[in-house]
């Protein structure tokens, strides 16, 4: 929910509201993405459902002042279900004229701007393109705007400490913090403790942003600031234990529980890549867990040492983002020969080439399916949701473990860095994942395949009795030696390829995520586009609309009631993030006249303009 | 060396596979592959404790000759492969086959990294100077000037030399010998075998078809004594048919030379010993010119250091002390959590 009628006044004398959507804006040196994670720490303590969206330069620390140097941090909390960081901010905090200059059109008409008057400076109006200050005049009479000196604010509560000017002004995160805490009547204390342990070597600099933090709340308290107060009462989840969760943590959590749960030890080779560094990070905290992390000196390295443990029995498992992809495809191709069990994440980013290292997109899906030379099938699934990051990270070793293939998830940089309260589930509740290694060595031969799932056997080195070579070459379907048989090449090709078609009975049938069976629209996606796509769809159908949501988590193979499924809709809907790749393999798998609705900004959908979207699909 | 290991039954024939093995014939692989199925026994360890990986290339067959495990992966990635096998399963006895192409171009990266990280793997280079399965073109370490399909007018690529890359990138082990050498090769074979850590071993390979008597100015019977110092350990750098040459250093220049002891005024006294463990030592012998000086042949350079493997054991083992095993619900319930 976006919408942000005011109900009733509380007690407290706070307007309460039923969601609230906040952007925290400003240069990537002012702490915007640290002040982000702990507004949503503490809207998650208060019990609000929530979804983040951190929107951050690809440049460590551009130049200041700068359009393209501003670092965003969105949050959408609310009493309701939430499914998308929302669209436009009821709040807009800008830390500077750049600041507020890219993020001003996205604020709701009558909404709040918090502007830090003291960086409006001449020559960071002139950075930002102003000519005059929009401080001053009345270009900004549509919105409520709050006009601080908060630079100034900062250095006062400060000044004791005898900081650097630059470590001073640095506070003024906290102090911005402190006021919005205010303005939502958070408590200060979560925060206050981890400033507690984040600088504990620096004992000033654990004060002075504790200082800072409860000058901007006292500044809310004592000045008189003419706007009311807010109040997002808790959501009624479902009931359980919940924590926040971001897609990479979820991700990373999913593998170490995927060890855990098939009795495996775990290799990942990973080479750091944007946005998928974090679960190497993530992953190299757990050696308890059985996982060893390899640094590979590149992404080719990363996925070859990662097949090389598959073939000595661990789990391998390699991560990585578009550009990185590209490189391990030659060593997907072998795993898809051999026959081993690989996982394979891609934290999709912006492309082609280094395209827009930290913003999303959705373009991978047909390098995933399709990527590799000659006939080479995988199994592809991708997550939906930052918890959803767990789940399906189990499932791509249960199906790599179980098939003897690589399987790609695919995830993608606006799950990765985006956050949501997670229901957090018990292990024992967890599906266990039998492994079987091969050891008797009556008849055997390296490929030899389970009748059912048509894998081959795993028969890991150290196993007395079984000794063999595996290889790029073709194999002989009946010995496992090498073969370039023209008709045993045709046989070993379609046996690779009904393997991966047969997954499609082991994993769960496509089912409508929202709306009826059947209907005059059908909008249909798959990954990160999930949220967006409820919300939209919901507003649709409670303007009696007859639209119905899936939304696909098995890309490869497809559900196998999707055809079906498809055919009950007069018509199908298909928006993505990316020029329309879902759509190409829907219309030549089942011959539907799908439509495609691609976006490629590297923004997520917003609810408003897929809402439109499917209207006016509707009424043409 | 060999008596250091204890021999098991398993003997020369137990490692040959049903495979037909495919080189040409007159091919060196086929010596280098006798010879490793002869030293393998001596290893004391079950066919099954022994994986062979490959990338590419024709010395890349050798995992299908040898009845141990086997990997035959891709182009220049056998190192890689080998770390993550190894890595899983330090238990496992992990030798890799590459060649010239293979090791030193499209997998130059790999390897450089997988010997300064001491993976505890034996890598054999066969270096034969030239590109054999695809045909004939010049390769990282072929001469300048080489004639070749892809070089008419002769290449103008300076070469790269095996052992002074390997020792540049701070490998633990560095050796050489050449592919006829039976003798000498078992004997540099059982020393690497013997290494912990990555054993680096570039074999001189003569590949008949493509690349005929590369190396002939030196390994040819009449001249070989006075073409090749084979060093050891602890011992005068002698070398000659007649034992009456010697490698000194020239302080001044900070420089090799080679002196006569016929002529009088140098003795044995005067030359260098071979000192397995001087780094600088190593990298001057395998870098002296030729054919002013002698090739050098023997292990170059042996060093003891802690492994990749035997790192990471070291850690994991600290984590498990310190953590226990790994605990799912303890790690979904850290932190901040909420009841509802």
């Amino acid at each position: 929910m976006t919408e942000s009628t005011p109900l009733v006044s509380s007690a407290s004398g706070r307007e309460v509201l039923p969601s609230a959507v906040v952007r925290f804006a400003g240069d990537s040196g002012d702490g915007m993405q640290v002040t982000g994670d702990q507004f949503t720490a503490a809207a998650a303590l208060a019990r609000n459902d929530l979804a983040t969206f951190p929107d951050f330069p690809a440049e460590i620390r551009a130049p200041t002042g700068t359009l393209y140097g501003v670092s965003g941090f969105q949050i959408n909390f609310s009493s309701q279900d939430v499914y998308t960081p929302g669209d436009a901010p009821d709040v807009l905090v800008a830390m500077n004229p750049a600041a507020l200059k890219t993020n001003l059109r996205d604020l709701k008409r009558g909404g709040l701007l918090i502007a830090n008057s003291g960086a409006f400076t001449a020559q960071n109006l002139k950075k930002a393109g102003y000519e005059t200050n929009p401080l001053e005049g009345d270009s900004l009479s549509n919105y409520r705007v709050m006009s601080i000196d908060i630079t100034k604010l900062t250095v006062a509560a400060v000044k004791e400490l005898n900081l650097s000017t630059k470590e001073a002004h640095r506070c003024k995160n906290f102090w911005t913090l402190g006021l919005m805490f205010w303005l939502y009547g958070r408590p200060l204390e979560p925060t206050v403790q981890w400033i507690e342990g984040k600088f504990k070597k620096r004992d000033d600099l654990v004060q002075a942003n504790i200082a800072a933090l409860k000058a901007g709340h006292a500044y809310g308290e004592t000045a008189e600031i003419a706007h009311h107060r807010y109040e997002v009462p808790a959501a009624a989840l479902e009931p359980g234990t919940y924590r926040n969760i971001g897609g990479n943590t979820a991700t990373a959590w999913g593998l170490l529980a995927a060890t855990k749960l098939s009795g495996l030890d775990m290799l990942l080779g990973a080479y750091p890549i944007t946005p998928a560094s974090d679960v190497l990070h993530e992953l190299s905290k757990y050696k308890q867990f059985g996982v060893t992390t390899v640094q590979a000196e590149d992404e080719i390295a990363a996925v070859c040492a990662a097949l090389g443990a598959a073939y000595a029995g661990n789990i391998g498992v390699t991560t990585t983002s578009g550009p990185g992809m590209a490189l391990k495809m030659e060593g997907i191709g072998l795993a898809v020969a051999v026959e081993l069990p690989l996982v394979i994440v891609d934290i999709q980013r912006g492309g082609p080439s280094t395209g827009l290292p930290t913003k999303t997109e959705q373009a991978d899906l047909l390098q995933a399916v399709y990527g590799r030379n000659s006939e080479a099938p995988v199994c592809v699934i991708a997550a939906s949701t930052p918890g959803n990051c767990f789940y399906m990270a189990i499932e791509a070793v249960r199906l790599a473990l179980k098939y003897m293939t690589p399987v790609i998830l695919l995830t993608d940089g606006y799950l990765a860095n985006g956050a949501e309260p997670w229901r957090i589930p018990k292990f024992a509740d967890l599906p266990k994942i039998d492994v079987k290694f091969r050891t008797d060595p009556e008849g055997f031969h390296p490929f030899l395949r389970d009748p059912k799932t048509l894998a081959r056997n795993w028969a890991i080195p150290g196993t007395k009795g079984l000794t063999h070579r595996i290889g790029g070459l073709e194999k002989d379907f009946k010995s496992g030696h090498i073969s370039y048989a023209p008709d045993n090449h045709e046989l070993m090709c379609q046996t690779r390829a009904q393997k991966i078609a047969g997954i499609a009975d082991d994993v769960p049938e496509q089912k409508i995520d929202l709306g009826d069976a059947s209907g005059k629209l059908l909008v249909l996606g798959w990954g990160s586009t999930y949220g967006s796509i409820r919300e939209a769809v919901q507003r649709c159908r409670a303007r009696g609309l007859s639209v119905s949501h899936a939304h696909v988590n098995y890309l490869n193979p497809l559900p196998r009631n999707l055809g079906d499924l498809l055919k009950r809709f007069d018509r199908v809907l298909v928006p993505e993030l990316n020029m329309g790749q879902l759509v190409k393999i829907i219309r030549s798998q089942y011959l539907v006249p799908a439509e495609s609705y691609p976006k490629v900004q590297g923004q997520p959908f917003k609810i408003a303009e897929l809402y439109e979207r499917i209207v006016s699909t509707m009424e043409s | 060396m060999a008596d250091l290991i204890e021999p098991t039954r398993l003997t020369k024939k137990d490692f040959e596979t049903d495979q037909d093995v495919r080189w040409c014939p007159g091919c060196g692989d086929y010596s280098i592959l006798a010879n490793v199925q002869r030293v393998m026994p001596e290893l004391g360890l079950p066919l099954e404790q022994i994986v062979w990986v490959s990338g590419i290339g024709c010395s890349s067959r050798f995992p299908y000759y040898m009845n141990t495990y086997g990997f035959h992966t891709i182009h220049g990635r056998a190192p890689a492969f080998a770390t993550g096998i190894k890595t899983a399963n330090p238990e496992l006895s992990v030798w890799m086959a590459t060649g010239d192409g293979d090791g030193l171009s499209i997998g130059g990266n790999h390897l450089m990294h997988c010997l300064r990280r001491n993976v505890d793997i034996k890598i054999l280079l066969f270096n034969n100077r030239i590109y054999g399965l695809t045909k004939g073109q010049y390769s990282p370490t072929s001469e300048v000037g080489k004639v070749t399909k892809s070089t008419p007018s002769g290449s103008v690529d300076q070469p790269i030399d095996p052992a002074s890359f390997a020792l540049g990138v701070n490998a633990s082990f560095v050796a050489r010998s050449i592919d006829v050498e039976a003798q000498h090769l078992g004997d540099v074979l059982r020393r690497a075998a013997k290494h912990v850590g990555t054993a680096f071993t570039e074999i001189y390979q003569n590949c008949n078809v493509f690349n005929d008597g590369a190396f002939d100015s030196f390994t040819d019977k009449a001249v070989k004594a006075d073409r090749q110092i084979r060093v050891e350990h602890g011992k005068p750098l002698v070398f000659g048919a007649e034992r009456n040459k010697g490698l000194r250093l020239n302080p001044a220049t900070m420089t090799l030379e080679v002196v006569d002891l016929a002529a009088g005024g140098v003795t044995e006294a005067d030359l260098l010993v071979h000192d397995e463990t001087n780094s600088v030592l190593a990298y001057m012998l395998a870098r002296m010119p030729y054919p002013a000086f002698p090739v050098a042949l023997g292990v170059l350079f042996c060093e003891l250091r802690p492994t990749f493997g035997a790192s990471l054991t070291t850690q994991r083992q600290a984590a498990e002390q310190k953590y226990g095993g790994g605990d799912v619900d303890a790690l979904l319930g850290g932190g901040n959590t909420w009841t509802i």
